[in-house]
């Protein structure tokens, strides 16, 4: 049985894919603490689409795909805001209609120029078939990101909470918005190679809300979530072996399941509690 | 009775302020207040006090003219930690995961290193602020869970802990009861009382004369400046507001059966007061013109 158990880590290929989607959930899981909260969720689609074209044109240069990536996420954020300011358009057509457009511009590119990377990978993801060099990557970026995290946590807060405290007490938001999005930028790379980029909003997302469900403060919002991104990274890659499904699509599952659990027994906001709260009252 | 701090200033002179597409919010704009004072700046909804504020704030660049706080530019004044902010209670996001004691430990974040780890001090600074705004005993609630007239004084006392000699206060009585606010109006007297330059916007015209030792009309540039005694008259008050203000007045054959000309003038915004008059323990409601409209419950 045990043995039975611990065959995937058996495989070369099976040990790197749990550990590094175990990473990607993490640092997912700990941005999306953030990102739910300001009604951004969509920045993170939009991310993870906008990202394709420097994925794709990275890889016919033979570039870190990484760089590329982070390049076309961030004059995508840039158009996002530019479009904003110079029009009376609203941010969530802003949003539609830049992310749609590098996706089409990346899908193109990697139609005209097939490579190692197909428009099934860039869709769906392929955790199984990382290379050794893309995961160490991963690995450094996601350091990186965590060490920023970890040091400007609170400065993010209170940027995201109340921006003009945050100016007074000499912060500049601006610049932590930035932070933050390069720190998105960064995540959705690293999600794109997991789960695909239809999937990227779920691993922005769902722990965070999980998360916003079990607790009224926000360090430990952002450490349930990191947990919970994790763990829902390691045992989704664990469990395709034996299901032989999708890794990014067990991820998610493995996701909305704890999600489900929050929504009905969460301590204070569960449905559960409420009900009973809502009977005790009366 | 009153400390006259003359290191704690607020200058604004020759200010004009743009927005960024391009209608002018402020246009030459000047005055001077001191610390030991309230100062009320009362004018109409988008009458460019937002603007103003923000400007005092170093939010929004002058195109023209400048502010000064303690004789120094805003961006000293801010890296000083000299001003501190209660903003509109419409501005809060009242959902997001963060305790009262958080919200009020925000305000300490520039004493504190880069990392804005908490110490001692800050923690003991936090709970004084909470305790004089009597908010102590719901210092791990969730903000949502506050009423109108506490998440208001989580604010304040989160201005409290950040120890600023500057604060500016942004219609603090919106939706707020009597109780809190005769409450904030005692906290705001004896924050002038150690000296703190107090600068608060506001509408509710009824209460300026009880606490703001000086006035600022303002719409568009100042009206009229002065202390309230002299600057607070109803020429000034219907110049600062034209229509959008009712005024009510009651005098001759309604108030009195002889030649007495005294008469009751009510001016207000949107607050709607009550007027009553009478003999002795035989006051009458004096009805004003909105008859049919029905009180609305406090």
């Amino acid at each position: 049985m045990i043995e039975f158990l611990l065959e995937p880590f058996a495989y070369s290929y099976m040990a790197r894919a749990i550990w590094v989607s175990a990473l990607v959930g993490a640092l997912c899981g700990c941005l999306s603490g953030y990102l739910i909260l300001k009604g951004w969720s969509l920045m993170g689609d939009a991310l993870s689409h906008a990202v394709v074209p420097g994925v794709a044109i990275s890889a016919i240069i033979g570039a870190p795909l990484a760089v590329g990536a982070f390049a076309s996420g961030l004059i995508a954020a840039g158009g996002i805001a530019l479009l904003r300011r110079l029009t009376t358009l609203k941010e969530d057509v802003a949003i539609g209609l830049i992310f749609t457009s590098f996706f089409a511009l990346g899908l193109l590119i990697v139609s005209l120029r097939p490579t190692s990377i197909s428009v099934q990978t860039i869709a769906f993801g392929n955790i199984l078939a990382i290379s050794d060099t893309d995961a160490l990557q991963l690995a450094a970026i996601s350091g990186i990101a965590f060490l920023v995290i970890g040091l400007k946590w609170r400065d993010l807060m209170l940027a995201f909470f109340d921006e003009g405290q945050a100016r007074i007490v000499g912060l500049n938001p601006w610049r932590l918005r930035l932070l933050f999005f390069a720190l998105l930028s960064a995540a959705s790379v690293a999600a794109l190679q997991a789960v695909g980029a239809i999937l990227v909003i779920a691993m922005v997302v769902t722990p965070g809300a999980t998360a916003y469900l079990l607790t009224d403060r926000f360090g430990r919002m952002l450490v349930l979530a990191t947990a919970m991104g994790t763990m829902s990274g390691a045992l989704g890659a664990y469990a395709s072996f034996f299901l032989d499904g999708a890794t990014g699509g067990l991820i998610v599952l493995m996701q909305t399941g704890l999600f489900l659990l929050a929504f009905l027994f969460a301590p204070k906001h569960g449905r559960f509690a409420l009900l009973r709260q809502r009977s005790a009252d009366t | 009775m009153t400390e006259r701090d003359p290191r704690t200033t607020i200058e604004v002179s020759n200010l004009t302020v743009r927005y960024p597409n391009g209608v002018i919010a402020v246009r030459d704009t000047s005055f001077v207040l001191d610390g030991g004072t309230i100062t009320a700046l009362v004018g109409i909804n988008g009458s460019g006090k937002s603007t103003l504020f923000k400007t005092i704030m170093g939010f929004l660049k002058p195109v023209e003219g400048l502010v000064r706080l303690n004789g120094n530019s805003v961006t000293a004044g801010l890296k000083a930690g000299l001003v501190a902010y209660v903003p509109q209670s419409e501005e809060v996001d009242w959902t997001f995961p963060v305790l009262v004691q958080d919200v009020v430990m925000m305000g300490r974040y520039g004493h504190m290193g880069l990392m804005r780890r908490p110490r001692a001090e800050d923690r003991a600074a936090v709970d004084l602020a909470l305790d004089r705004v009597g908010l102590i005993e719901l210092k791990t609630r969730q903000i949502g869970e506050l009423s109108g007239g506490q998440r208001k004084r989580v604010f304040l006392a989160r201005a409290l802990a950040q120890g600023s000699s500057i604060i500016l206060l942004d219609e603090p009585f919106t939706g707020v009861d009597v109780k809190t606010e005769s409450a904030i109006i005692a906290l705001l007297r004896a924050l002038r009382d150690e000296g703190r330059l107090i600068l608060v916007s506001t509408h509710n015209l009824g209460s300026v004369p009880d606490f703001c030792d000086k006035v600022v009309l303002f719409n568009r540039t100042v009206l009229a400046h002065g202390p309230t005694e002299t600057t607070f008259t109803e020429k000034n008050l219907l110049a600062a507001f034209g229509g959008t203000l009712r005024h009510i007045r009651i005098g001759g054959g309604d108030l009195h059966d002889d030649e007495d000309e005294r008469r009751v003038t009510v001016l207000t915004d949107d607050e709607r007061p009550v007027v009553l008059y009478g003999a002795r323990d035989a006051e009458k409601l004096v009805t004003t013109q909105t008859r049919s409209e029905k009180a609305k419950p406090e």
